[in-house]
């Protein structure tokens, strides 16, 4: 892997790019925060398979990270954020959503507690002028660690077995949301229960020099155990199936938004569990209080989708035509046997049980068949297997 | 001595005289320019000065032009081509560089070198720029409203003009919070402006570039950051922001929509000053040239800045006082130099890697906004500056037409150059010795750059008065500053392209929406001509 700047490589390689090289037959590259990782190793079919038959494995080092180090550290995280921080406890995990002051979402990420002086976030976007312009006033130093620390998700129903395999001791008890330092097959790594698949599954850190063992070690069992490198495109399918978004493919984050009729708050993405306006004063606070007493004009809402044709960028209608919103992500879920999406509607139609309609633009050797399919308003996490949240985990 | 009638004259054949004949032509007028050089393209010609060389002599960029006007003129069909800029850069003293490129993830890490912080802020900058380019965008084909005018026109005007800050709509209507933000930004230095986002010295001077570049301002000077924004509200192809080269240099531009008018019926004639404006009864009816003949018209329109038309070629007898008073107030000072050098080989940089596309587009030496500061300080006592800003290109890299097979061209802007000198006037020596010192200061950044100059065309804003005719040689003619901005420019009350005159029309840069090679001022100007006329043209811009 090598870093240094020229105009012939735009694009940073993660320290596992030897392997990941390797694994990626289709030298199929997408760019996540500056680093090329694979979209698409063999084939997403497989990819998406073994992350719910097996394992599979994410190269997710572009993530961003950031240490919050100081004595105000909870408290900094507290104002930052929509939740009440403030009892996060040694090793323990929380997902965190960020507004601005009109109480718009920034971005969502997680926060990692290693002790009260000293928290990590990590989340999808760029975040370093927010996190510092919050940090003023706070005894906190704000420390953009993405670069030094690798990272692996290692996600599916086998992933708990794999890792006790390599002697990962007591990884079954590990929690959801919940994290410790592990030896891997000789390496010292940190191993939190999280990720992004919606089913039973981990995420490893590691300094760099440790990356080639920890992603070997992994495939160590293959014979026994097929795990596959896994690539976005199959990420992206178990992210939805998972119900979990994204900034700036379901929203726009409020930083990065043109438009300001594009910012949502949390309410409208169905994140108002996440607001805890009993604690103390938060970024967004003051609006979302205003806000939360007012009905939503629209809101992010999950779709069942008669047929079988994916409704992809999709327009949604009222029954009498009238548009009500659009889609922003849409599947076949192999594992669901459903037609799955998220979409914005109105107030008319947020109900889980309402019915829209989505005009489906399916392309058919060079013909568009415009399909009008029913869909039903569901909750946008479609899949939620029982392992998932079992402690310990299955082995 | 000849005479002849036409329904539209239009002296001065810049791209905005231009830019109004073609579209008065193309409503079926009988139109001719009159251009006091033997070629036409005012400031936006390219020449042949040194054998084998295209200079692009004046203006050397392209990004204003309205897509719109290419569109209308058909641009395309008459030879006009942009490229693309690959990057830009700033050279540093310490042997480094800070680039820009278009790849975005090489643009944040280059950034990154320098600070972290500001390369996630550079993006922020970009969407707050963006904001208020949107905002700007439709105001550049509207004419003015005048806020003090009760006529339908003028109120409907106004109503449209505070659409687009106030309706938060989807047409791009911003909130109450980009309201203040607009008005700061119209406001602003460049410095105050960018310290807002940014912590590196470099990043601050390369940005802050942009909002001295032509102006007698320096970057501390509040109103500087709105010409930044003046130089960000262009796009190439949908890119706002981008800039490129016209393939043949920006004469490219000018000849492309002379053949435009030519193909539309329009007349050009070219090295035919113009020596008088027939005025009678407060109404103009014609013009006599310098060779004695007499052009009679209904209308005529000048290219000619505001300065120029009102204090050199209309009579004074014939203005109102205030009118006259105005136009002598209006600041329009020239503060920039020109080189284009004609190069035996390609300059190596002491920093910038042969092949990196950042050494292809804009070049800055510029090591600080201090640095600037002080460049402007030396042109307040009335001295050519010590350490001049230069914002230069190598066009020649991108475009094959402009040098000889292994040669080069390049074009260097300098920023300050006062148009009087404290010290007694240019001369010649004078003028030689101002374009040593730019190329000295560029020889510093470069191990082969002295020894392959060939030739060098040094032009301070005298020769740019002289030959183009812009008053004081101040390239956007008139500063572009709050006050002289929309219903303001060039001079309050005549802000719509009309003038006290009757029947005599403006259409140059010192007009609503001011300077750059935009088209805008002329488009606007033909359009409210073919209202007085009572005529209607169908095309995307008007």
């Amino acid at each position: 892997m090598d870093n240094t700047l020229s105009f012939t490589k735009p694009l940073l390689e993660t320290p596992f790019h030897k392997r990941t090289f390797e694994a990626c037959y289709n030298n199929d590259w997408y760019r996540w925060a500056g680093y090329k990782i694979a979209r698409e190793y063999s084939n997403t079919e497989l990819e998406y398979t073994s992350m719910r038959n097996t394992a599979g494995v994410l190269d997710i080092t572009p993530m961003h990270k950031y240490d919050i180090k100081g004595k105000d550290a909870i408290k900094f995280v507290d104002k930052l954020v929509t939740r009440d921080v403030t009892q996060i406890k040694p090793n323990q995990v929380m997902y965190i959503i960020w507004c601005n002051e009109d109480g718009n979402v920034i971005d969502d990420g997680t926060v990692f507690c290693f002790d009260k002086n000293h928290l990590r976030i990590f989340c999808a976007e760029r975040n370093l002028n927010w996190f510092s312009d919050t940090a003023i006033g706070f005894e906190v130093a704000v420390k953009d660690v993405s670069d030094s620390i690798a990272a692996l998700a290692f996600q599916g129903p086998l992933s708990c077995k794999i890792l006790h395999l390599l002697n990962v001791k007591n990884i079954e008890n590990l929690k959801p949301f919940f994290f410790d330092n592990f030896d891997l097959n000789g390496s010292k790594v940190t191993i939190s229960r999280t990720g992004f698949s919606g089913d039973l599954g981990y995420e490893i850190w590691c300094n760099p020099e440790e990356a080639i063992n920890v992603w070997d070690s992994l495939f160590k069992f293959n014979r026994d155990y097929k795990i596959l490198p896994a690539g976005m495109n199959a990420l992206e399918m178990v992210r939805i199936e998972a119900g979990f978004i994204q900034p700036n493919a379901d929203f726009m984050s409020a930083e990065q938004a043109l438009r300001p009729n594009r910012m949502r708050t949390p309410f409208e993405l169905g994140m108002g569990w996440l607001v805890d306006l009993n604690k103390n004063y938060f970024t967004g606070k003051r609006i979302l209080n205003d806000l939360k007493k007012k009905p939503l004009t629209k809101k992010l809402i999950g779709l069942d989708i008669q047929g079988d044709k994916p409704a992809i960028g999709s327009v949604l209608y009222d029954k009498n035509r009238k548009e009500i919103g659009i889609v922003t992500a849409g599947m076949w879920s192999p594992s669901l046997k459903s037609n799955i999406a998220f979409g914005y509607v109105d107030n008319d139609h947020l109900k889980i049980g309402s019915k829209v309609f989505a005009e489906i633009y399916h392309p058919e050797e060079l013909e568009y068949k415009k399909i009008w399919a029913e869909c039903l308003v569901v909750k946008k996490q479609f899949f939620n297997p029982q392992r998932r949240h079992k402690v310990p985990a299955d082995i | 001595m000849s005479k002849s009638i036409y329904d539209v004259a239009i002296i001065g054949g810049g791209h905005n005289g231009l830019t109004t004949a073609c579209y008065l032509a193309k409503a079926g007028l009988k139109v001719v320019v009159i251009e006091k050089q033997s070629y036409v393209g005012g400031a936006a010609v390219s020449r042949e000065i040194h054998p084998g060389w295209t200079y692009s002599n004046c203006s050397y960029v392209c990004s204003l032009l309205r897509p719109e006007i290419f569109r209308d003129l058909e641009l395309s069909k008459y030879g006009l081509q942009i490229i693309p800029y690959e990057g830009s850069a700033s050279m540093l003293d310490d042997g480094r560089y800070y680039a820009h490129y278009n790849d975005h993830d090489l643009t944040y890490r280059s950034i990154a070198q320098f600070s972290k912080k500001d390369a996630e802020a550079y993006d922020r900058f970009g969407k707050d720029v963006m904001r208020q380019c949107k905002i700007i965008k439709p105001l550049l084909k509207m004419t003015p409203p005048d806020p003090t005018s009760f006529a339908p026109k003028d109120i409907m005007g106004l109503f449209d003009f505070a659409k687009f800050f106030a309706a938060k709509d989807e047409l791009g209507g911003l909130g109450e919070k980009e309201i203040y933000d607009t008005i700061r930004f119209w406001t602003m230095s460049v410095r105050d402006y960018l310290e807002e986002y940014f912590e590196s010295d470099i990043v601050k001077a390369h940005l802050a570039g942009s909002a001295i570049i032509g102006t007698a301002l320096g970057p501390y000077s509040p109103g500087s950051a709105y010409v930044l924004l003046h130089h960000y509200m262009g796009e190439v192809d949908g890119t706002v922001g981008a800039w490129g080269y016209s393939r043949g240099g920006m004469g490219s531009i000018t000849k492309a929509m002379a053949a435009s008018l030519e193909a539309s019926g329009g007349e050009i004639k070219a090295g035919s000053p113009v020596n008088e404006i027939l005025i009678k009864n407060n109404k103009t009816y014609g013009m006599v040239l310098e060779n004695g003949d007499e052009i009679y018209a209904n209308k005529i329109v000048s290219n000619l800045d505001v300065k120029r038309t009102f204090l050199k070629v209309v009579e004074k007898k014939e203005l109102p006082e205030d009118f006259y008073n105005a136009v002598k107030k209006f600041k329009i000072r020239g503060s920039s130099g020109k080189l284009n050098i004609a190069l035996d080989d390609l300059p190596i940089w002491k920093s910038i890697p042969e092949g990196d596309p950042a050494g292809t587009g804009d070049l800055h030496i510029t090591q600080s906004i201090e640095e600037m500061e002080g460049a402007y300080d030396d042109w307040k006592d009335g001295r050519w500056s010590s350490l001049p800003y230069v914002d230069m290109c190598i066009p020649s890299i991108n475009d094959p037409t402009m040098a000889p097979q292994g040669k080069h061209y390049m074009s260097v802007f300098v920023q300050y150059v006062p148009y009087n000198l404290a010290d007694g006037g240019w001369t010649e020596e004078k003028r030689l010795e101002f374009g040593k010192h730019v190329m000295s200061r560029i020889g510093n950044y470069s191990t082969n750059f002295n020894d392959i100059i060939n030739h060098a065309e040094i032009r301070t804003p005298k020769e740019l008065e002289q030959e183009v005719g812009l008053t004081e040689g101040n390239i956007f003619q008139g500063e572009l500053t709050m006050d002289q901005l929309m219903f303001n420019r060039p001079i309050p009350g005549y802000a719509q392209y009309k003038t006290p005159i009757k029947n005599l029309y403006m259409c140059g840069s010192s007009t609503h929406p001011g300077g750059g090679v935009m088209g805008a001022p002329g488009a606007n100007a033909a359009r409210e001509i073919l209202i007085d006329l009572k005529k209607q043209i169908n095309t995307h811009y008007i």
